[in-house]
């Protein structure tokens, strides 16, 4: 198989990227019009990775076709979904697979000015990524007439600070501009009015990155891996209970079963296979019996989860799953941005309930009521951590009910009743 | 209280002048450089002290309100007089399954660290932290700027050990 994201060894000096192809991409971009370069992401298929696989093509036709300028691009590199780390893979190991990425986008938008909006916890990716960018500019694939083709692009690096929530692209933005990150109501979305008021496509890391391959091998290359609907290889970030955790590259629509035994060595110390998450903490959990499931946008939604961010967590027998939930839902609770009053407000009773389940506290009808919380959050909040708060619940619900129920009847059957984790600081 | 006397009359220094000279060249709005100047003042300042909030709205000419608003979103900044060393311990779902919730344990006995406390020697403040996007290989913190990864009780005292 083809692997065009993250190379064998790391590269981080210019010189060693362009031997293996490196700026080639945006070489072959430039001699095209911006509008061509467009149409060729289009066809090529390309599928947004920060986990809602929105078409990347008509994301930038829309922000081509509006009339207003400047025009922004932004690098979403606030990686927050817990269970991924393959955006941090790509910075670290592959930087300047963003740079030409980005440039790529930039000439197709007739954008000038670049923000790459970094999550705080990665402080030495910072050091890397502005590496990388000092020696674009020194040779000339940033500044101004950008390979003689009189094309400008300025990158600035932007450090996040700690909010989850601003990996949401139009909190993002609000971030950016200064404010707190909280989402937008939309429309107008980004592509018409983004940073500033003006037209603003906000692509994830790992999209910018699959930019490079597309232009130098072209679409109908690019096509002819991974899945039908959804092309290209994915990064997938597996962690928990498997022998060999780590961030693997992968064609799309690869089973998670491959996933998890033939690439990330099956589960750790022998044990057996309780239940994955597929798509980061926000996706629902699947049961064993699921695991045949296509790894790919539109596969993992008719299995009833969602490919999200491709951050796999697996639980072996000993999981308690009541524990797993409680912990993603004092998560969700904590990152809730407080704007919209069925998330602020239900995170945090979702979060309530779940800990009286393990600390031996359940109600009758507590199953019930998280059933029904869930309901009134999901489709009722501007972004979806709402959404993702709710289905996470209705998720583990579905497929360990008993476990649950077994909560409230006899307390934890894995031993931990009454020990109540801490709740995470709270945040001013 | 008489250091804390003399921080009170502060203002930003020659050396983060020209930072944030520089950071505001990034951004065609000046409140933009909001969130940069913040870490800038909370460097010069040691926290985000009011001193601090109003240094920046001076600088970057916005109300003082508007820095607070921003600021105080944000969990990354330091809200309040810290410890030395800021651990950020992740006890998310990968970390928690790999065996976090032990070493939170460990801190609290070992060193009086409790969630958002700092240790009585000053030398240490706790966060429990969301992802910090080591679950390969966890369970991990970050003291300071500093990943550790793969922590057990031996080497989260061997680890932080090492910060004076």
């Amino acid at each position: 198989m083809t692997r065009y994201l993250i190379p064998d060894a790391c590269i981080r000096d210019i010189g060693e990227y362009e031997k293996t192809g490196g700026y080639q991409g945006l070489e072959k971009a430039l001699s095209m019009e911006p509008g061509q370069v467009v149409e060729e992401v289009k066809k090529s298929g390309l599928r947004g990775r920060g986990g809602a696989g929105f078409p990347t093509g008509m994301k930038w036709m829309f922000a081509a076709g509006d009339p207003k300028f400047p025009k922004y691009i932004v690098c979403n590199a606030d990686e927050g979904e817990p269970g991924t780390f393959k955006d941090k893979a790509l910075l670290k190991n592959n930087p300047h697979i963003l740079i030409e990425g980005m440039a790529i986008a930039a000439h197709a938008l007739k954008a000038e000015t670049g923000y790459v909006y970094l999550r705080a916890e990665y402080p030495k990716e910072k050091e890397i990524l502005e590496a990388a960018l000092a020696q674009a500019h020194e040779k000339g694939f940033l500044g101004e007439n950008i390979m003689g083709s009189g094309a400008r692009l300025d990158i600035q690096v932007h450090r996040g600070a700690g909010a989850y929530i601003c990996g949401e692209e139009t909190a993002l933005i609000d971030s950016l501009e200064g404010k707190r990150g909280q989402p937008r109501l939309k429309p107008p979305f980004p592509v018409n009015a983004g940073l500033w008021g003006k037209p603003t496509v906000v692509n994830n890391v790992e999209t910018f990155a699959n930019l490079p391959f597309i232009m130098r091998a072209g679409a109908q290359e690019y096509m002819k891996i991974g899945a039908p609907d959804c092309p290209g290889n994915k990064l997938f970030s597996v962690s928990g209970h498997v022998e060999k955790p780590g961030v693997y590259e992968l064609p799309m629509g690869i089973t998670l079963k491959d996933i998890i035994y033939d690439h990330a060595g099956g589960i750790k110390n022998g044990k057996a296979l309780k239940a994955v998450i597929p798509g980061g903490v926000s996706a629902p959990v699947l049961p064993p019996d699921k695991i045949d499931c296509p790894m790919d946008f539109v596969s993992v939604q008719k299995w009833g989860s969602m490919l999200g961010s491709g951050g796999v967590i697996v639980f072996d027998e000993d999981t308690c799953m009541v524990q797993v939930a409680h912990r993603a839902l004092q998560f969700f609770e904590h990152e809730s941005c407080g704007k919209c009053t069925p998330c602020r407000e239900g995170t945090g009773w979702l979060r309530a309930i779940l800990e009286r389940l393990e600390t031996r506290q359940g109600r009758e009808g507590d199953i019930r009521l998280l059933e029904d919380v869930s309901r009134n959050i999901a489709g009722n909040t501007f972004c979806p951590l709402g959404d993702g708060a709710a289905m996470v619940v209705l998720g583990f619900l579905k497929h360990f009910k008993e476990e649950f129920s077994e909560h409230i009847e006899n307390g934890c059957p894995y031993g931990r009743t009454g020990k109540r984790p801490d709740r995470p600081a709270p945040v001013q | 209280m008489k250091s804390e006397k003399s921080q009170r009359e502060k203002t930003f220094s020659p050396g983060a002048l020209t930072r944030l000279e520089e950071i505001k060249k990034k951004y065609p709005d000046k409140r933009a450089a909001l969130m940069p100047a913040l870490y800038i003042a909370q460097d010069e300042f040691g926290w985000l002290r009011p001193e601090a909030l109003k240094a920046v709205a001076q600088y970057l000419e916005l109300p003082e309100m508007t820095v607070r608003s921003t600021a105080t979103f944000y969990s990354i900044y330091k809200h309040e007089q810290a410890g030395r060393n800021m651990v950020r311990l992740c006890t998310n779902v990968s970390c928690m399954v790999l065996g976090a919730s032990t070493l939170k344990g460990t801190l609290k006995t070992l060193y009086g660290l409790a969630p958002g406390g700092t240790s009585p020697d000053g030398r240490f403040q706790l966060e429990i932290g969301e992802c910090i996007g080591a679950c390969d290989r966890g369970p991990a913190m970050l003291v300071n700027d500093d990943l550790h990864t793969e922590l057990d009780t031996k080497k989260l005292i061997q680890v932080l050990e090492s910060y004076k």
